[in-house]
């Protein structure tokens, strides 16, 4: 029996559909000639290569036996991602201080082994060693509390 | 004689107290991370690239070449104790360290490592000395054009040496050239890709991407299983090998550091395909092979200086060509960017000081390494001790802290989420990400070179090959790309791949 490789597959239409987005988007753009090559010039291409190769890993695929994709970690994507944008989101507004705090706070709930004292605990301990490092120590031009927090 | 006093200039830059301090600092944080799992060299100076903003450019690329060979002793020591290699080019390591470890012999192997590496530092450094000036003056001939073959090739290269499927690796190659290609065009100022976002228009933060593909991605890859590692700590038995022991790791330790020295300047990896290809050399000229697997030393003398050699020669291209051989090297190529340092031929020339001082500073690195890792390693042990729900948050924090610290950009943390996302999901997906980081380093330049060498050559694309080098390149990139897809080489390379796992 032969069961296509689901990986691979995978690989290769997200490839594909990749090229085919920087592609159409190219093609919007200046190609210019071989002697003055316009801003659309080279991403075209890319963008054609990295098609080609995606079709290839596709049909490669379908001659060799699958690999189980394993757990997919959804609770980590879920705290984990976002960790950061919150951090970008309220850095300015709520400043350094109570930004850190916040966002190890989520980072820390990836994990189904932690508990919320433990947790509290780490998000202050963090906060307390990024502020010295950053803040004080070397200088890094953050607010320690924002415009959001004076009433 | 030009050596010699091209050398003790270098040793004076690296000697003076505050270099030597960040020497110091550079390879702690190394250690610390190497025994760290769970965040590689790569995405740690990501991070601490910002903090090194404030530093001279030589004592910040003093740090971050610090880090990244310290990280390669760190990721030893808990390849042997507890199979677990916290860097990739440990991974062969793991294989009969570990083994060695459990017979109690832990103490042995971890000084094994440890000398090797050393052995195989002195040497590596010292070949950087005698080949990167030479090797600057060819640099110094090359136009556009062979500046575009050799990039190529370098990227070719990079494909070879990475794990797993090659037309995936050239895709991810692909793809990181045109992420790469993100902002606005040099030449005629047109903003491409950057769907109307301004902070985009200088591109995509090279820092946010590196600590979302290593960083984030490889977090959430080990929140998969969520579970604690157990640590074989019950003794770590003598430190000295014995004589025996010495005996036999004098071979290995010899053909690994020549082994790592030749792999090492190659492009995409070099420190972990000379160890691969240490461990195999090994067993075949081993007189019992059957050991190997099971504890042999040669299996951990070996590969431990190969990749420390070949961590070491990486630099080679770096500081003569300014072409990045790894992940680890386009950082620094960054870092020697945001620097007001241009990296290319003419560091060596106008920066003597920075371009020796780096090198003297390698030695004096590895010295540190072994006083620091041999009666400390008890220490080390500890770390390994803390549980990783601990540590995910706070490198999470100093992710985020990092990313946004290099530019005071706050799309460059929704870059950070979106390049883990898309790390993750090609880590799923079997596609290595050091060829696309790869990419992204030399997608500007690789265009840019592109069409400056068309421009000179008046619109004709034989001029690649009608320039001798740039010829020459081009042929050896072809050889390249057959070799690698040759049936028999192409087995050949699995089982060195599979073997290692």
């Amino acid at each position: 029996m032969t069961r296509p490789n689901t990986t691979d597959a995978a690989a290769g239409i997200l490839f594909m559909l990749l090229g085919l987005g920087f592609g159409i988007v190219a093609l919007g753009l200046d190609m210019g000639s071989t002697l003055r090559m316009g801003p659309g010039y080279f991403p075209t291409v890319l963008a054609v290569v990295l098609i080609a190769l995606g079709g290839l890993i596709l049909l490669a695929a379908f001659k060799t036996t699958g690999e189980d994709i394993g757990a997919h970690a959804w609770r980590g994507m879920m705290f984990i991602l976002p960790a950061p944008v919150f951090f970008g989101l309220t850095v300015r507004g709520l400043g350094f201080v109570p930004s850190i705090f916040l966002t190890t706070l989520i980072a820390s709930m990836a994990s189904m082994k932690m508990r919320p004292l433990y947790a509290l605990t780490l998000a202050a301990g963090v906060t307390l060693f990024a502020t010295l490092v950053f803040s004080y120590a070397l200088g890094l031009p953050f607010r320690r509390f924002g415009p959001w927090l004076s009433f | 004689m030009d050596l010699l006093s091209n050398l003790s200039l270098g040793f004076a830059t690296a000697a003076s107290p505050e270099n030597l301090l960040f020497c110091l600092i550079g390879v702690i944080l190394g250690t610390l991370i190497g025994v760290l799992p769970g965040i590689g060299a790569t995405a740690t100076i990501a991070m601490l690239l910002p903090i090194t903003f404030q530093l001279e450019p030589v004592s910040s690329l003093i740090m971050l070449a610090g880090i990244y060979y310290g990280a390669q002793y760190g990721g030893s020591t808990t390849a042997i104790l507890i199979n677990m290699p916290g860097e990739s080019s440990s991974a062969v390591t793991a294989i009969d360290g570990y083994q060695m470890a459990r017979q109690g012999k832990a103490g042995t192997a971890l000084a094994v490592a440890a000398l090797g590496s050393f052995f195989a530092g002195t040497v590596a450094t010292l070949l950087v000395a005698i080949f990167a000036p030479p090797l600057t003056i060819i640099a110094l001939k090359f136009g556009a054009a062979e500046y575009f073959s050799l990039m190529l090739l370098g990227l070719v290269s990079a494909i070879a040496l990475a794990h797993g499927s090659i037309l995936k690796a050239l895709a991810m190659v692909v793809l990181g050239l045109l992420l790469g290609l993100v902002g606005t065009d040099i030449y005629t100022g047109t903003p491409r890709f950057t769907f109307g976002i301004t902070a985009y228009a200088d591109g995509l933060s090279f820092v946010a991407l590196a600590v979302g593909m290593f960083g984030i991605a490889e977090i959430l890859k080990n929140l998969e299983g969520d579970q604690d590692r157990t640590v074989l700590t019950s003794h770590l038995g003598a430190l000295w090998p014995s004589r025996a022991d010495l005996r036999k790791m004098v071979a290995p330790m010899l053909r690994g550091t020549a082994l790592g020295s030749a792999l090492g300047i190659l492009p995409g990896g070099g420190a972990i395909l000379a160890s691969f290809a240490s461990y195999t050399v090994e067993k075949r000229l081993s007189k019992t092979p059957q050991d190997f697997g099971k504890g042999a030393i040669e299996g951990v003398a070996g590969p431990e200086s190969a990749n420390n050699a070949g961590a070491q020669t990486s630099f080679i291209p770096l500081l003569t060509l300014g072409i990045p051989a790894n992940p680890v090297m386009a950082l620094m190529v960054g870092a020697m960017i945001i620097q007001g340092v241009v990296p290319g031929p003419n560091v060596a020339a106008e920066q003597p000081a920075l371009f020796w001082g780096i090198i003297a500073s390698m030695w004096i690195g590895n010295l540190m390494l072994i006083v620091l890792n041999l009666p400390l390693i008890g220490l080390w042990v500890k770390l390994l001790k803390v549980p990783y729900k601990v540590l995910f948050p706070i490198i999470m924090a100093f992710c985020s802290i990092g990313v946004y610290s290099v530019n005071s950009n706050i799309y460059d943390l929704f870059a950070v989420a979106g390049f883990g996302l898309m790390g993750y999901v090609l880590m799923k997906l079997r596609c290595e990400p050091a060829p696309l980081l790869l990419g992204f380093v030399l997608g500007p330049m690789l265009e840019e070179n592109l069409r400056r060498a068309m421009i000179l050559g008046r619109g004709d694309p034989t001029t690649f090959l009608t320039r001798p080098i740039s010829a020459t390149l081009l042929a050896l990139t072809v050889v390249v790309l057959i070799v690698v897809l040759l049936p028999s080489v192409r087995k050949k390379r699995e089982e060195v791949f599979v073997e290692a796992e």
